[in-house]
């Protein structure tokens, strides 16, 4: 009896074994399936993405993609750190690529793109610089943003204005002749809402049109000594002012969201817009009828061979550590970075820069006036971007605190406020270093 | 005869000794039932809070970017902080406005609720529940609905104010009244205050509002002396609790900047706005999310948590120590 009982259960543990065992080998055949986490949430920007990855899918059968939207730095850290990272993830924030590349959080791509060939120098120098840091790149560009002017030809007419500004001078002008106002004196179209935190304003894609220096030689920072900080600062008061910072704030308090088909420009309530690239594809999706041009952001009086040039920023992508389809997800990481036809293929979708010198001159890339004006200012000698620090995304968010404080009065010296900021940037990258207070 | 009285004696000192064992036995038995029933509070205890302190304070030592192992630096988060960190000290003012502003306020009012819900003889149960309905709402829903409010072009307040002649304020888009407009929205929110409150004014003894009228004691000496004493413990707890909660004040103020600076439509932006306007909303809980899950510098992070304990701990026993002073304690019988 028990003789038997034993060979039932050795029987019973074969047939088990067996069983996963065939399980295994019938999962093994199947497609190896990657999860692509991607910051796009904006309605049109995520159906492209997953029309790339289904075109992906096709070329590759054995590869199976699951894209998520809507992700952040937070959610990627955290990831990594609970061991269940996507096998691909990108991000908006170029800012923390220090934090990514440093850690090991996202694998060094040198020995990849070392194994395939594949060069840097296939990227243009900002979207080159910003997917690195310190020489170690944990992430390639997956199209880019520059900033430039947006303005409505509508009202331009009715203003007498026949060209866009070239000069910081000139859009101010124009932004004076633009603007209407009710009998209060309350903002009813605003010529241009200059407020650094509307919208796209931010210091770093600001100080580009000015000609700032970010780092001196010794890579300590350059805002209190390089004069363009405080030229920049001058004239934004100057704005500001000329509207009423109040005024300003409650213009913004409509219901004129940004990513909604309500902004402010798409509805004529702003005649001028210093804007992304991708908003392009937003008008045409939410207001075709809207009669605008695109040009290149004015630049300081002083800098005219500034004028051309544009802020560069853009998604970067990378693989997380742990992951365990390393081969093939370098393999989709390297299709949609430097492929050419991918990468004109989801610009055409979602309007952004496509991110190889090859790619920008595709001849897959839509023709569009109002869109040609960001991939001319993406080849710009003069563009640029702002630098990686180790404290990532806190640097810039500092900057642009310290001017939303100057701009609505509540700084008082706008020099020796520099000043003390340059102190506490250099301190807060030290801190983020690990040595702690004043390097 | 000697075996008997042998045995006997050995009877006589066994039977202390196995009395004591048994006693112990059962100390050790129900020693153990204690610990079995209490297994499950000291796992989430030790798991939830325990191990997350002493990590706390650990780390408040390190260098921690969440993504490489920790590295030792003494004391330089702490210095840092101290020293160099712009907004350490603006977050902490905020904090402290907060807590002298709202907490006094919000004792009051629902002390003042509750004093006119007692005094309520018909249609109590209703404004009973008026009063406490706010208190339901979830605080992203109930921010939300003061963003909207407040909002200074479009809000029903600023348009009705607009009617009546007066320019309203920008509300959660102006430093001066970003705090205010949190403080109007802490005072709504007042229900779950109001009904302890509620309950303790309704169990003063009646006795004593009677001894106190043969007295001669009018509304305001009833109040003082019967009224107040008696409700003194309820109102000891609303303060400590309210200081506590204060310098826990989060949602609302990440909510409130995040919607008033337009920025809660895109993935990430949402943290580029704490503490807008001007840093005016950048409590200190705010700031330590802001540097440990924006900023990714968890060591720093651990280091303002723990100085959060310490000042917690500091205000609730100077807040103790004081009401001593002026908490009626009852006399035990």
């Amino acid at each position: 009896m028990r003789k038997r009982t034993a060979a039932a259960v050795v029987l019973i543990g074969a047939l088990v074994v067996a069983a996963a065992a065939t399980a295994r080998s019938v999962q093994s055949s199947g497609p190896t399936k990657l999860t692509v986490w991607v910051g796009w949430s904006a309605g049109h920007e995520l159906v492209e993405f997953k029309k790339l990855a289904k075109e992906y899918e096709q070329l590759h059968p054995d590869v199976k993609l699951n894209v998520v939207g809507g992700i952040d730095d937070n959610k990627i850290v955290a990831a990594i750190r609970s061991g269940t990272a996507p096998d691909v993830a990108s991000s908006f924030n170029s800012y923390n690529v220090a934090n990514y590349c440093s850690t090991g959080g996202w694998i060094d791509l040198a020995p990849l793109m070392k194994k395939d060939n594949i060069k840097a120098s296939l990227f243009p120098s900002a979207p080159r610089y910003y997917t690195q840091y310190q020489g170690k790149r944990c992430a390639l560009p997956l199209l880019a943003d520059d900033y430039g002017l947006y303005y409505n030809k509508k009202l331009f007419k009715a203003a007498g204005i026949t060209r866009p500004p070239r000069t910081m001078s000139e859009l101010v002008a124009d932004a004076k002749k633009l603007t209407v106002r009710d009998k209060q004196g309350n903002i009813k179209v605003a010529g241009f809402d200059p407020v650094v935190g509307f919208y796209e304003n931010t210091p770093d894609r600001w100080i580009q049109h000015f000609g700032g220096a970010w780092l001196n030689a010794k890579g300590n920072s350059a805002i209190g000594t390089d004069p363009a900080w405080a030229k920049w600062g001058t004239w934004l008061k100057s704005m500001v002012d000329w509207y009423g910072y109040n005024k300003l704030v409650r213009f913004q308090s409509q219901p004129i969201d940004e990513f909604t088909p309500s902004q402010a420009f798409e509805t004529g309530k702003l005649a001028m817009n210093f804007d992304g690239e991708w908003r392009v594809a937003f008008i045409k999706n939410e207001h075709p009828e809207l009669d605008y041009g695109t040009a290149p952001m004015p630049a300081d009086d002083a800098h005219p061979e500034l004028y051309g040039s544009a802020y560069i920023n853009g998604t970067i992508i990378g693989i997380p550590r742990g992951g365990k389809n390393l081969d093939k997800s370098w393999q989709l990481v390297k299709w949609l970075t430097t492929n050419s036809h991918a990468l004109a293929t989801f610009s055409n979708g979602i309007r952004n820069v496509p991110t190889t010198t090859a790619s920008g001159s595709s001849k897959e890339i839509q023709p569009d006036a109002h869109f040609s004006t960001f991939i001319k200012m993406f080849n710009h000698p003069k563009s640029g971007t702002s630098p990686i620090m180790a404290s990532g995304n806190a640097y810039t968010n500092a900057v642009q605190r310290f001017f939303q404080g100057w701009q609505a009065g509540s700084v008082k010296d706008l020099q020796s406020g520099l000043k003390k900021l340059a102190k506490q940037l250099d301190a807060q990258v030290a801190q983020a270093k690990g040595g702690g207070g004043v390097p | 005869m000697s075996s008997s009285s042998t045995a006997g004696t050995g009877a006589g000192i066994a039977a202390p000794v196995l009395r004591t064992r048994a006693r112990r036995k059962a100390e050790w038995r129900r020693r153990r039932l204690v610990l079995l029933l209490m297994s499950p509070w000291i796992a989430g205890f030790s798991i939830f809070f325990g191990y997350p302190l002493v990590m706390s304070v650990y780390l408040s030592f390190m260098h921690y970017d969440l993504l490489s192992s920790p590295r030792w630096v003494g004391g330089a988060n702490y210095a840092y902080a101290f020293h160099h960190d712009p907004q350490f000290w603006v977050a902490f003012r905020n904090t402290l406005w907060f807590i002298a502003i709202a907490v006094p306020l919000q004792v009051l009012f629902a002390f003042g609720v509750a004093l006119m819900l007692e005094r309520a003889k018909r249609g109590a149960g209703f404004f009973r529940t008026v009063f406490y309905l706010p208190a339901l709402a979830p605080p992203v829903a109930a921010t939300l609905g003061f963003v909207y409010l407040l909002n200074p072009a479009t809000g029903p307040v600023n348009t009705i104010l607009g009617k009546l002649g007066v320019q309203g304020p920008l509300w959660f888009n102006d430093p001066q009244w970003a705090k205010p407009a949190l403080v109007l929205l802490a005072l709504w929110g007042i229900g779950n205050t109001m009904v302890i409150f509620l309950a303790a004014v309704l169990d003063v003894p009646q006795h004593l509002y009677e001894s106190a009228e043969l007295d001669g004691a009018g509304w305001w000496q009833r109040l003082r002396w019967v009224t107040l004493p008696t409700v003194s413990p309820v109102i000891l707890f609303a303060v400590v609790f309210g200081v506590i909660q204060g310098l826990q004040y989060f949602t609302q103020a990440y909510v409130a900047a995040a919607v008033a600076s337009g920025q809660a439509s895109q993935a990430g932006d949402t943290l580029n706005a704490l503490g807008y306007p001007e840093d005016s909303t950048l409590f200190y809980p705010v700031l330590l999310y802001q540097w440990g899950f924006n900023n990714f510098q968890m060591g720093y992070a651990s280091a303002l948590a723990m100085l959060l304990l310490v000042v917690s701990f500091a205000v609730t026993l100077v807040i103790v120590v004081n009401s001593r002073r002026w908490v009626h304690q009852a006399v035990p019988r």
